[in-house]
């Protein structure tokens, strides 16, 4: 591998401009924005570059490593890597980054923070989501995992709506007590590896190695699933999601639901699976059950909400479902979804959002019931706003179809009956998404939206890019496919899982899941 | 007759003095101080005083560096130089420097100091007024500080339980007077000071009569004859029993363990603040250093019957800390509280019964320190015209009025709670870990509970400072002089260091684990 430390400088960039954020000068407020732009992109300049040069069909599980001591008595290093999976979500960050930037331009004005400090916080969240897809490290994972809250508290707490002190404590406790737990087992982990190899470490690689005994493994998975499981947020540990996602300006909500809740399914995937394969298949059966609820749950409630936000709150309840579900039904396929999922996920919940954030803006208001008829007078937003709910609901041609596919194939090769109720979420999708569409923006024009503006061309640039790689990717579903798809064989070999054979025909393959 | 005491021969006492350096050089300054205080002109006092306190400080601090890696008994078995002591010294000398600058500080409150000008003065007549007004200010709390300190020396090195209470007395009464001194609301103060008296001394005649007994029971005071008098047992002795579950009682009674811990909130509150600080660093270091000294050198084999003692009392500390701050409305009684949660948290590494305790306890008592002592000094600084505003309400909208003060303190607050890249979570992360090495587990588990229920009210703080608009009738915010400038500073400074790079402390901390028997 190379000698540069592309990860590390990858994740420095937008802290580096955090700190020049904060070096500006008191009310500087369009410069900070234009700085933080500029970090955000020359970030994802670079993890582009670091895109281009990775080897999907390297022999090595993780690529461009990076590793230091950090602190030697407790065997901890500063250890950076990235397989096809933490690749792409790092893709996802570094992309949702700048566009919310653009899409959130004046997210901060009228808050009672300081817009620079909106922004820098915000580049500190970025750093920390490189960072814990990046960390190899199960301690440095852990460290980024709960520092990521610190930023997005304050996003919340000072920057939200009315009630935005509830929501963000909500947010962070419900947060730090999973943490909390995870930190036990995490400890646990690092004594039994000590008891095991003479010398304890968190080295994910050699910690994947263990031969930990089934009842322990039972414990320790449970430390780690519910942090993950509240993070996600899976059923029934979602409650503080609407209320954060509500309460958040629109552009760090966007953050929270399409990047900081991946790092929950992405634990799963990454950490719960390999570190503890008895205990996964051990727990699978509540996992998927708790998987459908959520499913089928928030659809429902995503049906009945009055509020946008918390209508797309409960959707991505839902979408979290599917991708646990996926996991967890340990085949290949299945798994590829998931992973895949995940991307599409915050491509498809960040375009949404952005729409119905620009759609909320200009009446001041996120109750659907103060919308009606936009369709005719901001033609350019209604049919944004119909390509990113169809995004949403899983609409062919799109990439999110083609992770939803998967995971349901992959799903029913094993548990036919959950992968059929799992089914009934798409259609509930179509429901929620058609019916909010129908009542915010066609029908006669309400009084209050008739002078409503279309979009301006910052909106459109903030989720353009997000169109094109939603239809790019369902169109070309190879190009994550293929880097993703390695990454998910060594995760099922080390759980010890493999396809169930064919029953009825030959199973369709991952690459030609479309 | 002559023959017979040639017989017996009574060989004097040897007393290395070098290794009690660092004792003697601040109980001797502190003899010094009372002459300064007797024979000094009023002016000159002060300023002589806190000069002499800080050389006395300083120079016992370099002292004990000078001693890194002895580890031998001294004076005849009563005290113990060995790394853990030395560890804990240096500790009780770096905190009680920084507390120093807190109790010397005098510009924040318009009066002077932090304390009253003459103790005997009744609160509200005519003659306090009189003594306040003529800037007097009671200069004999230097003299008592470094007896104070002195005695916390002697207590984490103390290997025989007599030493163990003359160090207790020594560093205890002094702490009785300081509570009572408070410059504003003073009889909230002496209040506390009556209160922490009666308490502390029957903790302490709890202590001096388990003392009795295990001497009862092994016929020496020293804590290796009591742990080779306990291997010759078979079964545990009702003795044994009784007197080791006296002396804890009296230990925990200072470090503020459930149930002995009902004395803090009061006390805490009603103290001066910068005593406050003192008692919640420096006085908690030393206990625990007594503490770990006590169960393991002398109990050490007796910790199949202690440890589940111990368990329930963490487990309780930590419970009961933790969801009374909850309800607290003033910041001294919540940090009072915190301290109490905190206590709960170490005694997860008493009861670790390993090295990885020992250790781990260093690095939580060094960024719980850090923590505790800059909060204390943004405390000092948030002023209305009654002095301190210590109600929560009060604090609302600080992080607007002082930006950077509220963070510092928003920092040592996410300390407190164990966020990652701050000192607490690593001293929470050794903590836990020598619980788990210690087969502890289900108490580790409590503690993450408790940690949660812990961070609600230290987010709430946070909340009131960067989430709410501040009143227009609130508090003031003085600007740190350079005294309470510097305790916030280290503070800081240390919080990050320890947060991103433990290393070399925890390597100090476990090169120091090992108690010499």
């Amino acid at each position: 591998m190379t000698s540069f430390p592309w990860l590390t400088v990858i994740g420095a960039v937008p802290l580096v401009g955090a700190v020049v954020l904060m070096l500006l000068p008191k009310g500087a407020a369009q410069a900070a924005k234009i700085v933080a732009l500029l970090f955000s992109l020359v970030a994802l300049g670079l993890v582009v570059a670091l895109a281009l040069q990775f080897n999907p069909d390297s022999a090595e599980t993780f690529q461009f490593t990076e590793q230091h001591e950090w602190i030697k008595s407790f065997g901890i290093s500063y250890a950076l890597g990235v397989d096809g999976i933490s690749l792409v979500l790092i893709a996802l960050s570094a992309i949702l980054v700048p566009l919310v930037i653009i899409g959130g331009w004046n997210d901060a004005d009228s808050a009672r923070g300081s817009v620079k400090a909106y922004f820098a916080w915000m580049l500190v969240l970025e750093t920390l989501m490189i960072g814990v897809f990046a960390a190899l490290d199960v301690f440095l994972f852990y460290v980024f995992f709960e520092a990521m809250l610190v930023p997005m508290y304050f996003l919340i707490g000072r920057y939200g709506g009315a009630q935005r002190s509830y929501a963000a404590i909500k947010f962070l406790l419900y947060s730090l007590l999973g943490g909390l737990l995870m930190l036990a087992a995490l400890i646990g982990l690092y004594v039994v590896s000590g008891r095991e190899l003479g010398e304890g470490t968190f080295n994910f690689e050699v910690l994947t190695q263990l031969n930990i005994d089934p009842g322990t493994q039972k414990f320790l998975f449970l430390g780690f699933f519910i942090a993950f499981a509240i993070k996600a947020p899976l059923w029934p540990f979602h409650t503080w999601l609407p209320d954060a996602a509500a309460e958040a300006p629109p552009s760090s909500a966007i953050l929270l639901i399409g990047v900081l809740d991946k790092v929950g399914t992405f634990g799963m995937l990454r950490y719960c699976l390999p570190l503890f394969p008895a205990a996964s298949q051990y727990y699978t059966p509540v996992i998927l059950v708790m998987c459908v609820v959520g499913i089928l749950y928030g659809a429902l409630l995503a049906i009945g909400q009055t509020d946008i936000k918390r209508l797309i709150a409960y959707t991505s309840l839902s979408h979290f479902g599917f991708i646990a579900l996926g996991i967890f039904a340990m085949t290949s396929q299945a798994q590829a979804g998931s992973a895949f999922y995940m991307v599409n996920h915050g491509f498809s919940t960040a375009a949404l959002f952005l729409v119905a954030a620009f759609l909320m803006t200009r009446r001041g208001s996120s109750l659907i019931s103060d919308f009606g008829g936009v369709g005719r007078v901001a033609p350019l937003l209604a049919g944004f706003f119909l390509v990113a709910g169809l995004s949403s609901l899983a609409l062919p041609g799109m990439s999110s179809f083609v992770s939803e596919f998967l995971v349901l194939v992959g799903t029913f090769e094993r548990y036919q009956v959950a992968a059929i109720l799992a089914t009934l979420g798409i259609v509930l999708a179509a429901l929620y998404i058609l019916w909010l569409y129908q009542r915010t923006m066609t029908g006669p024009v309400i009084d209050s939206c008739r002078s409503m503006s279309d979009l301006k061309a910052r909106e459109v640039v903030a989720v353009a890019p997000l169109f094109v790689l939603i239809i790019g990717l369902g169109v070309f579903p190879q190009v994550a496919l293929g880097v993703i798809n390695p990454a998910v064989e060594r995760t099922m070999t080390s759980v010890g899982a493999s396809d169930p054979p064919p029953t009825v025909a030959a199973p369709v393959s991952a690459e030609g899941g479309r | 007759m002559t023959g017979l005491l040639s017989a017996v021969t009574i060989s004097a006492p040897t007393v290395d003095y070098r290794q009690l350096g660092p004792v003697i050089i601040v109980l001797g300054m502190a003899v010094v101080s009372v002459l300064v205080e007797a024979f000094l002109p009023l002016k000159a006092r002060r300023p002589t005083q806190v000069f002499l306190v800080f050389v006395a400080l300083v120079a016992a601090f370099w002292w004990t560096v000078r001693l890194a890696g002895t580890s031998q008994l001294a004076a005849e078995g009563a005290v113990a130089v060995d790394g853990p002591g030395l560890v804990f010294q240096g500790l009780v000398l770096l905190t009680s420097i920084v507390a120093a600058f807190l109790i010397g500080e005098r510009s924040v409150d318009p009066a002077g100091d932090a304390f009253t000008a003459r103790a005997s003065a009744l609160p509200g007549t005519e003659d306090e007024r009189q003594f306040s007004r003529k800037g007097w200010s009671q200069t004999e709390i230097w003299p008592l500080y470094l007896f104070c300190v002195g005695g916390m020396l002697l207590f984490v090195i103390a290997n025989d339980l007599l030493m163990l209470f003359i160090a207790l007395e020594v560093m205890s009464l002094p702490l009785y007077l300081f509570a009572g001194l408070a410059r504003r609301r003073r009889l909230l103060s002496q209040e506390a000071a009556m209160k922490y008296f009666l308490l502390g001394a029957f903790s302490s005649a709890i202590l001096l009569y388990g003392a009795a007994m295990l001497y009862g029971f092994a016929g020496t005071v020293e804590y290796a004859g009591i742990a080779e008098a306990m291997a010759g047992q078979a079964a545990p002795n009702g003795l044994l029993i009784a007197g080791m579950v006296l002396v804890a009682i009296g230990l925990l009674f200072k470090v503020a363990a459930v149930p002995f811990h009902q004395w803090a909130p009061d006390v805490y509150q009603g103290s001066p603040t910068p005593i406050t600080a003192f008692m919640a660093v420096v006085v908690k270091i030393a206990a625990f250093g007594a503490l770990f000294r006590f169960m393991y050198v002398a109990l050490g084999g007796l910790r199949w019957d202690w440890r589940p003692m111990f368990w329930v009392i963490a487990i309780l500390t930590m419970l009961v800390g933790a969801i009374f701050a909850l309800t607290q409305t003033d910041m001294k009684r919540m940090l009072a509280y915190s301290s109490i949660t905190h206590a709960g948290f170490l005694l997860i590494a008493v009861l670790a019964t390993d090295q990885s305790g020992l250790s781990g306890a260093m690095i939580y008592l060094l960024a719980y320190a850090a923590a505790t002592l800059g909060g204390f000094a943004v405390v000092t600084l948030v002023r209305d015209s009654g002095g301190e505003a210590t109600h929560l309400s009060s604090w609302a909208g600080l992080g607007k009025r002082a930006p950077w003060l509220a963070a510092a303190y928003a920092l040592f607050l996410l300390s407190f709670a164990g966020i990652p890249l701050t000192a607490g979570f690593i001293g929470k992360f050794a903590v836990f870990n020598a619980g788990i090495q210690g087969d502890a587990a289900p108490v580790v588990v409590v503690a993450a509970v408790a940690s949660a229920i812990a961070a609600f009210f230290y987010l709430r703080v946070i909340v009131l400072m960067f989430f709410t608009d501040p009143s227009p009738d609130g508090p003031e915010v003085m600007v740190p002089s350079a005294f309470t400038g510097s305790v916030i500073g280290a503070g800081v400074v240390l919080t990050v260091l320890v947060g991103i790079l433990p290393q070399p402390f925890i390597q100090l901390a476990e090169q120091a684990s090992i108690f010499i028997r």
